[in-house]
Parts: structure tokens; sequence; C-alpha cells
């Protein structure tokens, strides 16, 4: 009996578990040799199981793209896509899991040319090796995607896409431009968020073509056409909604994405789906990942922030006047105390009191004076009387004087004709007669 | 003292010019020393302000042109 020397390999991936049974140092002729004798060493599981570790630990099977025609294509309940890819030569088992058939779905078909990527597996229970793709898009897409890494690389070369070229999006814009398909979903989806938003602004759209050879030169004047206008919009969003790559395909266009970064105005670029991301999404000075979006980006200040800022400008306004005119009030009241204080109402009525103290003394003095004048009245008349020449008539003397013109007569040649003698208790006439002097 | 706008009509002010203005009579009132009749003047432009502001927001409709060639006209929007 020969014995086989039997080599305990340990791989050092993470399959610690198994055991390459075949002679490694016998030569292969003498190893093909079934040999009767010896022991069963596998199950099918076992054999399975290696088979499934050995194609599953060849990195070269787990990152595949794989070129053929979609057939046997088949969509049970699960949600999961089976379909068969074949070329001319050979055939290839594929599985689509429901998550990711979910994406891809809608454009599979019998017949189509198909690129899948993925990874090789073996399904052990139906002992079949298979395809478990993620990812599938049309032959020739490859392609495309080669002449945008080429693309990017050349004018990220050229700096096109530096973040010392991003311009800021203003906060509060008045005018949006537009420059998309007037026909798009993407359109509809920026005006019904802008008139959310903002509907302050004026919006004003550059139509274009969006796919199609003819899209680019289209794009490129309508962004050009909104650059002239006067004023200048505040922003302009470049949008689309979701498609192929192909369907994007302008928007990695050469020219138009020159013609983003030559913009004066700045620009969001909304183009496609989150995962989407063209090279004017680079070139942009703001990359939105839908058109929704694109327009919320260019609108950071809303509606209804403004109205609240509005109000609470208006209670400052208000409070501040109100205080000031406490403020005013409280000034005014103390110059009111004040005013009291020094008030002339206070003198009038200290000068009031001097009045009449003024009076009763002015009173007094007066009766004082009046009694003082009564008596030197009384005393002059006393020496008046005592001077009255008639007085003298109670003591004998007459008073003499003519009849006919009531002249005094003191002298003898005065004594002419009748003269009228007046003695104390009255008078009478008498002749002169006998005049002697 | 700001300068009111040159004391413009507050209906030709735009809602910026007008919001601008109005914060400044604000802050006007809130650092300034101004007599009663000037901050009661200030009071009133910028109650006007208020109600300009207000009312260029709630009368705010989203205006949509388009553009063809150099020329601007009233976007049809299909419903």
């Amino acid at each position: 009996m020969i014995q086989l020397p039997i080599t305990n390999y340990q791989f050092p991936f993470p399959f610690p578990f198994l055991k390459l049974h075949y002679p490694i140092n016998s030569g292969i002729l003498e190893w093909m040799q079934p040999s009767l004798f010896a022991s069963v060493q596998w199950t099918v599981s076992t054999l399975t199981k290696y088979i499934r570790d050995l194609l599953e630990t060849d990195l070269a099977l787990q990152d595949v793209w794989v070129q053929g025609e979609i057939s046997n294509l088949s969509r049970p309940a699960s949600g999961h896509i089976y379909f068969t890819l074949r070329d001319a030569g050979a055939s290839l088992r594929c599985v689509l899991w429901r998550t990711e058939a979910l994406h891809l779905k809608r454009f599979l078909q019998e017949g189509l040319a198909v690129e899948v990527h993925g990874k090789i597996g073996v399904y052990e229970v139906g002992g079949q090796y298979q395809f478990y793709a993620d990812q599938i898009r049309p032959v020739g897409e490859g392609v495309l995607y080669q002449e945008f890494l080429r693309l990017k690389a050349m004018l990220e070369a050229e700096g096109l896409f530096d973040s010392q070229h991003k311009r800021p999006i203003p906060a509060f814009p008045n005018r949006i431009g537009i420059v998309t398909s007037p026909t798009g979903a993407a359109l509809r989806d920026m005006l019904t968020a802008l008139r959310r938003r903002l509907p302050l602004v004026e919006v004003i759209l550059a139509p274009s073509l969006v796919q199609g050879e003819d899209a680019p030169p289209k794009l490129v004047e309508a962004i050009h056409s909104l650059n002239h206008l006067q004023p200048l919009p505040d922003v302009i969003l470049l949008a689309r909604g979701g498609g192929s790559i192909e369907d994007l395909w302008a928007f990695n266009d050469e020219s138009v994405v020159r013609a983003v970064v030559s913009s004066g105005a700045p620009i969001i670029c909304g183009v496609g789906h989150e995962t989407d991301f063209t090279l004017c999404d680079f070139a942009a000075d703001l990359r939105a990942p839908t058109p929704t979006a694109a327009a919320e980006l260019a609108t950071p200040t809303t509606l209804s922030d403004l109205s609240s800022t509005l109000e609470t400008l208006d209670s400052q306004l208000s409070n501040r006047m109100l205080d000031l005119l406490s403020a005013w009030r409280d000034g005014l009241s103390a110059l009111k105390d004040q005013l009291r204080f020094f008030s002339p109402t206070r003198r009038i009525q200290s000068d009031g009191q001097r009045l009449d103290d003024l009076a009763h003394r002015l009173a007094v003095a007066q009766a004082h004076r009046l009694a003082l004048e009564a008596n030197r009245l009384a005393g002059s008349r006393k020496r008046l009387e005592t001077l009255n020449p008639l007085q003298v008539l109670g003591r004998g003397y007459a008073l003499v004087t003519r009849r006919a013109d009531n002249v005094l007569v003191s002298k003898v040649a005065q004594a002419r004709d009748g003269i009228r003698v007046r003695v104390s208790d009255g008078e009478f006439d008498a002749d002169v007669t006998n005049r002697k002097s | 003292m700001p300068k009111s706008s040159s004391q413009k009509s507050v209906d030709e002010l735009t809602y910026e010019t007008a919001f601008a203005e109005l914060e400044n009579i604000v802050a006007a009132l809130e650092n300034e020393q101004s007599s009663l009749d000037e901050s009661m003047k200030l009071y009133e432009r910028g109650q006007a302000l208020v109600k300009r502001c207000a009312a260029i927001l709630d009368k705010a409709e989203l205006k949509v042109k388009q553009l063809t060639g150099d020329k601007l006209a009233d976007l049809e929007e299909a419903e």
C-alpha cells in the first residue's frame, strides 16, 4: 500500500479549517492514478465548500466586469432577478439581489447587451457556480466612463475644479436664472421649491435642451445669455432630472464645463439624482443632489425666516420706543417736580404776606399821622381863633367899613359918607362928623 | 442718525432696502441720543417700513420669465 504523504497546509486567509488533501510532492501522473485503497476524505458538502472557497478567495473573481447578452430573465415574487449572461461560446448564471434590483430592473430585458459588475460565487445547494451582480449598465457606458475620467483628470489638472474659484452663494437672491428644459419635471420641481421658500425672487428661465448631441451648445448659449442680463442674476441653477449616464452626458461636455467655470453669476448644479456626479457638478460653485435641492440651496433664507426676523425687528422697534417714551415721561415728571419747587407761586404767596404786612403798617402809620394832624389842626385852630380880628370885638373894639364900597376904614381920610360899624354881636350904621386927624 | 434712504416714500423701497433702513432705525433708537421729536419721527418711519416689508412678504408671488434670445417674456407654466 502506498502511503500518501499528507501535507497539512494552512491558508493564511480566513479559512483555517481548510486542509489541502492532495500530495504536493508526488508527481502529477502518479497522483492522477486513483488509489482504490485510499479512504474517502470528502463529502459532497465539504468538496463543494472547498470549491466555493477556492473561487471566492480568488480576488480576480471578486471584482469583475463581464459583458454578455441577457437571456432566461426571470423575476420571481421574491424581488430577486435571475438571468443568464451569454455570448457565442459560453453562458454564465447571474443573480441580482432585490436591493440592487430596485435600481436596475427598469431597463433589463431579454437580448440586451450589458456589462455586469459583480463577483463569482457558488450556490452550494444547487451545485452551481454563479455570478452575483451588483451593477448593470448598457454596453458602451464603460467607454463613456473612461472618457469621463479622462476629461475630469484633464480639467482638474487645469485647475477648473479648484475650490478657490468657488464663489459664495448670496444669502438673499433677487434674481435667479435657471438653465434647464422648459418641459421637464426639473423646472416644475425647482419652481415649486422657490415658490414655497422665497416667492420674492424673480426667476428667469433660459430654456435649453438637456440631452442629446445638440444639448451642449444649447446649454452653453443659455448660460451665456443669462450672464448677459442686466442686472446679472444673483445665482444660476443648472439642472436636469435623473436619467442614465448617457442622458446626463451633456453635463460632462467640456464646453459646458468651461461655460460653468467662466459664468459671472455663481452656478448651482443639480443634475440627476443624489448618486449622479457630472463634471458640471465639480465645476459649479455648489453641487446639489437634485434640482429641488438646487433651488433650496439657492434660497438659504426663506420667506418664513424673513417674516420672523421682521416680527423680531418690529417688536424691538416698538419696545425701544416705549422705553424711550417712558424715559422721556420720567424726565418730564422730574422736571415738573423741579419746576414746582422753583415755582413763583411760593414767591407770590410770600410777597402777598409781605404786602399784607405793609398794608397793615401803612394803615397804622396813616392813623397815627391823621391823629397827629388832627391835633395840629386843633392847635392851629386855637391859634387862629386868637388871631381872629373879630375876636377882639368882644373886648370892645369895632370894625368900621364904608357903606358905599365896603372899604375898611383904618384912616380918618377914608371915613367918608356913611359908615358901618361892626361890634361883637352885630353892626349899625353911623354918619361921619367932625373928622380930625 | 441713519440716512433715512434720503426719505424716499416707503412704497418705493425694495424689501432689502426697506429692511436695511429698518435695522438702522432700530439701532439708532437703541444707541443714539436723539430728541423726542426725532425719535418719534424715526419710530413712525420704522413703523411704515415694517408695514412695507410685511406687505411685500404677504403679496410675494414668484415672477417667472423666459429668456428667448435677448427678450424676456412671462413664462406660461404647464400645469
